[in-house]
């Protein structure tokens, strides 16, 4: 057995840096859904920057509207699941280390990040089920089918670095990496760990479960606030996605010139621009359609990831 | 303090979710009600600083429950679980055997006696708990193994309502699949 191969310099700050904490990942949150408004405003007529309004603009309407209810609503549960992609978000950035800094540091930092990547399950089924209607109910069990199809994958890619390191301590995962970025030499574990993010944070081309084929799906009857807090948590999702992976693949705070805890910033921004833009370049995919290629070509490629690693480790230690 | 306060917020919510599994006459609310209480017994055991056991508890139990909720509403047949519904029945039986359950499972709670503590807890109890299970079981751990996946295989393939003779004919020879529902790679 590998000993852990060092011990990282990690700081564990106060409690009340979670404030801070969570004002940074609003922050992130709110340049993709800038970002997106750029995007997405191309092509209108309307000037670039305009774009960068649309958050705030969609907000204020929506704070404004005033609340929907159909018939016979399990409105417990329905709450549940829309706001509840916010909260899940900032547990998940609690083990990402901000540089030197973090909030908790878990020795089974990345088991945590994945537990909560699974809680995505629930709520999305839950924000569907809740409004006792036909489209968001489909759009419920959608969001399950693809699950079952990028779970197992994600974990696969995510088990890759912790192999690498000797710990599942993020801030192991992160200084393991001196040198040789996990990216360089685990690629494949990279990108099916992107598709895992884009497909939990029902983004883009895995973002069927809200699809204007099913009039929006899990979102169809959902108004107001809680509309707000399911579209903020999934640009939130996206960003913690982002976050993660900068210690997981992409060296922590390693860099010239800039410290550490502008580094993991800058990566993390980087990552989330590729996330938030693959909606425009990438076309929706079928849920049925996505299982089998997800079982059939990405859980087998992320397995011989896993293995290139394990025997790499083994062959180093 | 705040340890113990944790603890026995955790016990009465891992105990009373638990009950309203019974209580509550939705499908959604039944399924969900038990992962609230699976998650609350998960932070327990993360408060026994059994790190990994607690953070994976939470993270089956959750994505199990997912699935079983899925499965309740699809196999409820008759009674369409997507109304509002009893989630008890055979009432008399059920509270007899539970009872006794409860008496056994409470009187052997109390009445074992208990060993004391021998030494201290080691740095890294999730290591600690792997070694004890694996290590002197080694070799168990790996004949078991794939008779594991070897079962699951066999009962899959038992289970499949179509299989590959099916999908490619006697020969295995037919180059168009027909698929009811066709899959992402065109196999």
């Amino acid at each position: 057995m590998p000993e852990a191969v060092l011990v990282s310099e990690i700081t564990t700050v106060s409690a009340y840096y979670a404030l801070p904490a969570a004002m940074v990942l609003g922050l992130l949150a709110l340049l993709a859904a800038g970002l997106d408004g750029v995007l997405g405003v191309a092509g209108s007529g309307r000037g670039r920057l305009s774009g960068l309004t649309v958050p705030w603009r969609e907000a204020a309407r929506l704070m404004r509207q005033r609340d929907r209810r159909p018939v016979a609503a399990d409105a417990l549960l329905w709450r549940i699941g829309s706001r509840g992609l916010v909260p899940v978000a900032l547990l998940m950035v609690t083990v990402v280390p901000l540089g030197r800094w973090t909030l908790f540091d878990s020795p089974i930092g990345v088991v945590w990040f994945n537990a909560m990547d699974v809680v995505v399950w629930a709520l999305v089924w839950l924000a569907g089920w809740g409004p006792n209607a036909v489209q968001p109910l489909v759009g419920g069990y959608r969001f399950l089918a693809q699950a079952i199809g990028y779970e197992l994958p994600l974990m696969f890619a995510l088990v890759a670095p912790p192999i690498a390191a000797g710990s599942l301590r993020v801030a192991d995962v992160s200084a393991a990496q001196d040198g040789l970025w996990f990216v360089v030499w685990m690629p494949v574990a990279f990108a099916v760990y992107c598709v895992g993010v884009v497909a939990f944070s029902v983004w883009g081309p895995l973002a069927v479960s809200v699809g204007p084929d099913l009039a929006g799906g899990v979102l169809a009857e959902t108004s107001g606030v809680d509309r707000l807090l399911f579209l903020a948590g999934r640009y939130a999702l996206l960003a913690a996605g982002a976050a993660f992976a900068v210690p997981m693949f992409l060296g922590g705070g390693a860099g010239p010139l800039l410290p550490d805890w502008a580094w993991v910033a800058v990566k993390a921004v980087i990552v989330l621009g590729g996330f938030v833009g693959v909606r425009r370049w990438l076309p929706a995919v079928r849920p049925d359609k996505f299982v089998e290629a997800a079982w059939i070509v990405l859980l087998p490629l992320a397995v011989a990831q896993d293995l290139v690693v394990a025997v790499v480790a083994v062959w180093r230690f | 303090m705040v340890t113990d306060l944790a603890f026995w917020t955790l016990a009465v919510v891992a105990v009373v979710a638990g009950a309203a599994v019974f209580i509550v006459n939705s499908m959604a609310r039944a399924t969900y009600a038990l992962a609230v209480s699976f998650i609350a017994v998960g932070v327990v055991v993360l408060l026994l600083h059994q790190d990994y056991i607690g953070v994976v508890t939470i993270l089956m139990m959750v994505m199990e429950m997912a699935v079983m909720a899925v499965y309740m509403v699809m196999y409820m047949g008759m009674n369409p679980a997507l109304m509002p519904m009893s989630m008890v029945h055979s009432n008399r039986t059920a509270l007899v055997v539970s009872v006794a359950t409860f008496v056994v499972l409470g009187a052997g709670a109390l009445l074992v006696p208990w060993p004391t503590r021998r030494g201290s807890p080691p740095a890294d109890t999730t290591a600690a708990l792997g070694e004890a299970l694996m290590e002197s079981k080694m070799l168990v751990m790996v004949v078991i193994s794939p008779v594991m996946v070897a079962t699951i295989v066999a009962g899959v393939v038992l289970a499949a309502g179509r299989g590959r003779y099916q999908r490619l004919g006697d020969n295995l020879d037919r180059i168009a699949v027909e698929d009811p529902q066709p899959g992402g790679i065109g196999r």
